[in-house]
């Protein structure tokens, strides 16, 4: 099934006739996925803005995506150096006071990093770097990111990386699957090794969503996967916030 | 049983990424004064039975072919002292 | 220790330079000595040394890379040619691609990671010295015997370290090759290709003009990398207690050389940059002097201002440094300011060493000693020539006599079955997604098709839906039995391959792999295969943009398989036209495009069969292959197609099989009048494709392949579960699966 944007009388059209929202995309030092992600928020309609992590500002917008890449080389550990960025300090006390971020890959390593999302990534237990296109249920559809979803919806969006293993001790686990907080699940066989098949999860406000897969590499049917499964993430949020 | 422990470096004149970047960001988060970073592996390689001549050289032959890429890397075995808490 | 002036060098004539340690000949050395009227400092023997080496000078290719030049067709779309870092292609709405494919062979057979690693970085250098944002990369790889030792520590290393760099630049992998035989063992070939996309007023050019313009070396420190012959200056002659532990492997960094690729374009988009020259094989001897002599000549350099990551490098060390990640820049004195602070924002040092001088002298300081004082022309582009003696070798009248249609071939349905599962399984023919699955072929969101596909596309225009191809294929067996048809067939191969998915073929680069060119036979087929790649383009009116060559491939007497990679670069209007490989709509009707015969010399089928080559290669007609990619580019713009393979080794089934699998459809087959079912399924010939047609086109197609003379067969229909010859056997797909997706990984893991 392909979550679309549906426009919907309630949704009153922008200065462009688009949407009046902001979603920030940052791009780090060894940021790779931050074009993508930006024409990502423009299919579905917002406004993207570019943040740079040497700026403490985030210019006014509603949201942020930490997009994927391999920041700083991933050297140290993925998200470890990035974590530190002046802009990560801001995004880190919004997202506390509520304000909606995605992580995608290495953002979500750099969300883990932070503290923002609990757990940790670490390298594939077969120790490649992996690039599919990966089967996900979408297991809770009450976060900012993932409303245009029906629960247990099945999706299919590229992963592609080598430090995708999501761990956490047993209690974690347990409270993240208690408080619903498992956000997305492998499906057809887990790529990596991750614990419980998790391939995102969310904060307990559900305003923080971090995963491995890739949505912005399918809001397009020609390129990619050839599949827009992806988009509802974007359209998710632009509808939450429009309606807020 | 007692353990070796097998650290494995890049060879000082090889280019180590990983450390500059780690060397680069310590003084953007306050840690000034360090002029240099490196990183490297450490194995620790519990054995069996005792560790004498001939074990140690079967460990160099498994650190020289396995453990590191001598192409570019040293590395260093050490006996590590197997005496309990005091 | 005395430092080797200029000065000192006019003083000392007598003094002995290791110049036969550094790779110089005896009449080379006379060379220097002569263009310079004096003995050469060290430093300047560094630089003639390894500016002369035939891995920088092309001294015993050149001859013959000529004809690529002198019989260039007629080309409106080549903007910058031959020469440069990389040639340009115009594609239409303002754009222009670069693309070059390079050899990483023997650092990728040292030290695989990195050697492969190092080897995407540097062509995406030069891409980026071009002016262009790269857009992909691909990686044309052969490897010894799947099943010997050496090949499991090499074929994990090459792949890991491509995508462990490649995928940190945040570039999609969108094709390549992988090939085994016994003939690459101890000689790998690790080729790798990138391709890069600009607006036609951004081109930037290698060279230094404009006297007072500042030349700034950014990226990462220098370091001792890749000086061995260096070293030997160092430890020899002018220091005998100097210990030269120098490394011999390069160590790539992708974070530095994505922080290379973001800054160098933000410079460019800012008009920055009067010049640009990336630092590859010969470090800043050869970006100096390139730099110079493209452009006015003069350049004074202040060695001592080079960033360094060893403080007790020479001078000589310096210049002959091979440390990754570096690029040097020309900037107008009141840009300088401007063009450090980009570097600075993106983390990269970046430090004026040197300045565009009046005069043509290139004129190297250290410690306020002139040790550099020549006419740089002389070093990058009065090299020797060599006209390396060459001739038909002497086993190859038997070897072409070595018949392999006269090989036994199956005799029963079960036989002709089990030789086709064989055959799809086998190392050479079997999925490569073990390779590609650990490559990013998404990143950039523009990737319309990757591997398997005949061509990786990107699109490159969002509005338009404009998009590039660009496929390469190279048979060494083929070119082993004749390499003047075997670079025409790898052409033709890559022009039908680019066609196939409906982009028009523009240009072709080529990497040509080699043993020793001291060797009369190697030669030979050098001299060979340019002449039938040159004579091909011409026929094909794709103009050689340019290209790369990789000699010394070869074990004591054992060379190589003659291999020349042919990279072909083609254009789209609108990459929503592209024709996949996959059958996917059941009913559709397939057609074979093109006459087969019974062409089995260098073929798959005899290598997996019978472990044979001998004979002679499939036979070559290019105006074949140019009517075939129209059919195939009006097909696909028309909407007559659906899906589209070209045939080429292990023939018709090998194509089938990859398409039912990718579509996860079968397919009915009949074998064709006059056609035997083993020569349908296994031959080689040139110039087919099978073509999926919807049953509306099916008259339009015929129609219009009849109106154009091209022969057109009816072969069968997309159906079923099954790969089925009428008659003969039936093989579900779920085991043409298996048998085709396990054997790579059942081998590396």
């Amino acid at each position: 099934m392909t979550a679309r944007p549906s426009p919907t009388a309630t949704l009153n059209g922008g200065p462009t006739g688009r949407w009046n929202v902001r979603i920030g995309v940052v791009t780090f030092p060894g940021t790779l996925d931050d074009r993508d992600t930006q024409r990502a928020v423009r299919i579905a309609g917002a406004e993207a803005v570019p943040l740079w992590h040497r700026d403490k500002d985030l210019k006014q917008v509603d949201a942020v995506v930490l997009p994927g890449g391999f920041s700083y080389g991933d050297y140290l550990r993925a998200g470890a150096i990035s974590r530190f960025s002046p802009l990560m300090e801001t995004i880190i006390d919004q997202a506390k006071a509520g304000m909606p971020v995605l992580g995608i890959c290495n953002g979500f390593q750099v969300l883990t990093e932070s503290h923002l999302l609990p757990g940790a990534m670490l390298r594939n237990n077969h120790l490649h770097f992996i690039c599919r296109d990966q089967k996900l249920r979408v297991e809770s559809t009450s976060t900012a990111w993932t409303a245009d979803y029906t629960a247990g919806q099945e999706i299919s969006i590229p992963l592609k990386n080598i430090d995708g293993r999501y761990v956490a001790d047993e209690r974690t686990l347990d409270l993240l699957e208690a408080e619903g907080r498992v956000a997305f699940r492998y499906l057809d066989g887990n790529p990596n090794g991750s614990l419980r098949d998790i391939a995102g999860i969310t904060n307990e406000a559900g305003n923080v969503v971090g995963l491995m897969p890739h949505p912005e590499h399918a809001v397009e049917p020609l390129v990619g996967t050839g599949r827009t499964d992806g988009l509802g993430f974007f359209t998710s949020i632009l509808k939450k916030l429009v309606n807020a | 049983m007692a353990r070796v422990v097998v650290d494995v470096m890049l060879k000082p004149e090889i280019l180590d990424p990983q450390g500059q970047a780690v060397q680069r960001a310590l003084p953007r988060l306050g840690f000034e004064g360090i002029a240099d970073v490196r990183q490297g592996k450490r194995f620790e390689l519990e054995v069996e039975g005792p560790v004498d001549d001939a074990a140690l050289a079967r460990i160099h032959e498994m650190a020289e072919t396995f453990l590191a890429n001598t192409v570019i890397e040293d590395f260093e075995v050490k006996v590590e002292t197997s005496e309990g808490p005091k | 220790m005395t430092l080797d002036t200029v000065k000192h060098a006019a003083e000392t004539p007598d003094t002995k330079l290791p110049w036969a340690e550094l790779g110089l000949k005896e009449d080379e050395y006379a060379r220097v000595r002569e263009i310079l009227g004096r003995r050469p400092t060290g430093a300047e023997l560094a630089m003639y040394s390894v500016m002369w080496s035939e891995h920088c000078s092309y001294k015993s290719s050149k001859v013959h890379l000529r004809q690529f030049g002198e019989k260039a067709p007629q080309s409106d779309a080549m903007l910058v040619g031959i020469g440069e870092n990389a040639g340009v292609v115009d594609v239409g709405h303002g754009y222009a691609v670069t693309f070059k494919v390079e050899s990483h062979n023997h650092p990728s057979y040292v030290e695989p990671y990195q050697g492969a690693a190092t080897g995407v970085g540097g062509i995406v250098r030069d891409i980026i010295a071009m002016g262009a944002r790269p857009v992909a990369v691909v990686d044309p790889l052969r490897m010894g015997a799947a099943d010997h030792p050496d090949t499991k520590r090499v074929l994990p290393g090459v792949v890991a370290g491509i995508g462990g760099y490649g995928n940190c630049l945040g570039l999609p992998n969108i094709g390549g090759e992988l090939v085994f035989d016994a003939c690459y063992q101890g000689n790998p070939l690790v080729n790798a290709g990138a391709i890069g996309v600009m607006r036609h007023e951004d081109i930037h050019l290698a060279k230094a003009s404009g006297p007072g313009n500042k030349v700034i070396l950014y990226g990462a420190r220098t370091g001792g990398d890749g000086i061995g012959g260096a070293s030997i200056l160092a430890s020899e002659t002018f220091d005998d207690a100097k210990p030269s532990k120098r490394p011999a492997v390069q160590v790539g960094d992708p974070f530095q050389e994505k922080l290379l690729i973001e800054c160098t374009l933000e410079a460019f988009a800012e008009k920055l940059v009067v010049g640009i020259q990336d630092l590859g094989a010969a470090g800043l001897s050869c970006a100096t002097s390139e730099l110079a002599s493209n452009g006015t000549g003069g350049m004074r350099v202040e060695l001592d201002d080079v960033p360094l990551r060893d403080s007790t490098l020479t001078p000589e060390e310096i210049l002959m440094s091979e440390s990754q990640e570096r690029m040097c820049a020309v900037v107008e004195p009141e840009k300088v300011e401007r063009f450090l602070a980009i570097c600075e924002k993106w983390d990269v040092t970046a430090t004026v060493v040197g300045e565009v001088t009046d005069g043509d002298r290139l004129e190297i300081f250290w410690h306020g000693e002139k040790i550099v004082d020549l006419d740089p022309r002389t070093v990058a582009h009065d090299g020797p020539v060599y006209e390396r003696p060459y001739a038909r070798p002497s086993w190859q009248d038997a070897l072409q006599a070595d018949d392999a249609n006269k090989l036994p071939r199956p005799a029963t349905s079960a036989e002709l079955r089990e030789q086709v599962i064989q055959l799809v399984a086998s190392p050479n023919q079997a999925s490569k997604s073990w390779v590609t699955d650990q490559y990013d072929r998404f990143v950039q969101g523009n990737t319309v098709l990757a591997q398997p596909e005949d061509s990786g596309m990107v699109r490159i225009d969002e509005q338009t839906g404009l998009g590039v191809a660009l496929a390469n294929d190279g048979n060494g067996r083929y070119s082993k039995l004749d390499p003047y048809a075997g670079a025409q067939l790898a052409l033709a191969e890559a022009y039908r391959n680019v066609a196939a998915t409906g982009a028009r073929p523009l240009a072709v680069s080529d990497c040509l792999n080699f043993g020793s060119p001291e060797d009369t036979d190697v030669m030979w087929q050098f001299a060979e295969t340019t002449r039938g790649l040159a004579d091909a383009c011409l026929t094909l009116g794709t103009p050689v943009t340019g290209g790369n060559v990789s000699l010394y491939n070869q074990t004591g007497e054992a060379a190589i398989h003659p291999t020349p990679v042919v990279s072909v670069l083609g254009v789209i209007d609108d990459v929503s036209r592209r024709t996949p490989i996959a059958f996917a709509e059941e009913g559709q009707l397939l057609y074979l495009l093109g006459e087969t015969r019974e062409e089995f010399g260098g073929s798959a089928w005899s290598q997996v069969v019978h472990d044979h080559l001998g004979g002679l290669p499939p036979r070559v007609d290019l105006e074949r292959e140019r009517l075939l990619a129209e059919i195939l580019i009006s097909a696909s713009r028309d909407g007559m197609i659906d899906a589209a393979h070209d045939l080429s080794d292990g023939g018709l089934v090998q194509a089938v099989a990859e398409s039912c699998l990718r579509g996860g459809k079968g397919a009915r087959l009949v074998v064709p009048d006059g056609l035997d079912g083993f020569t349908f399924l296994f031959s080689e010939s040139a110039g087919r494709a099978v073509v999926a047609v919807p049953r509306s086109e099916e008259l339009r197609f015929t129609d219009m392949c009849g109106a154009r003379g091209l022969p057109v067969t009816r072969i069968g229909v997309v159906d079923g579960d099954a790969v089925e010859l009428q008659g003969e056997f039936s093989i579900e797909l779920t085991e043409l699966r298996a048998a085709y997706e396990q054997t790579l990984p059942g081998l590396f893991g």
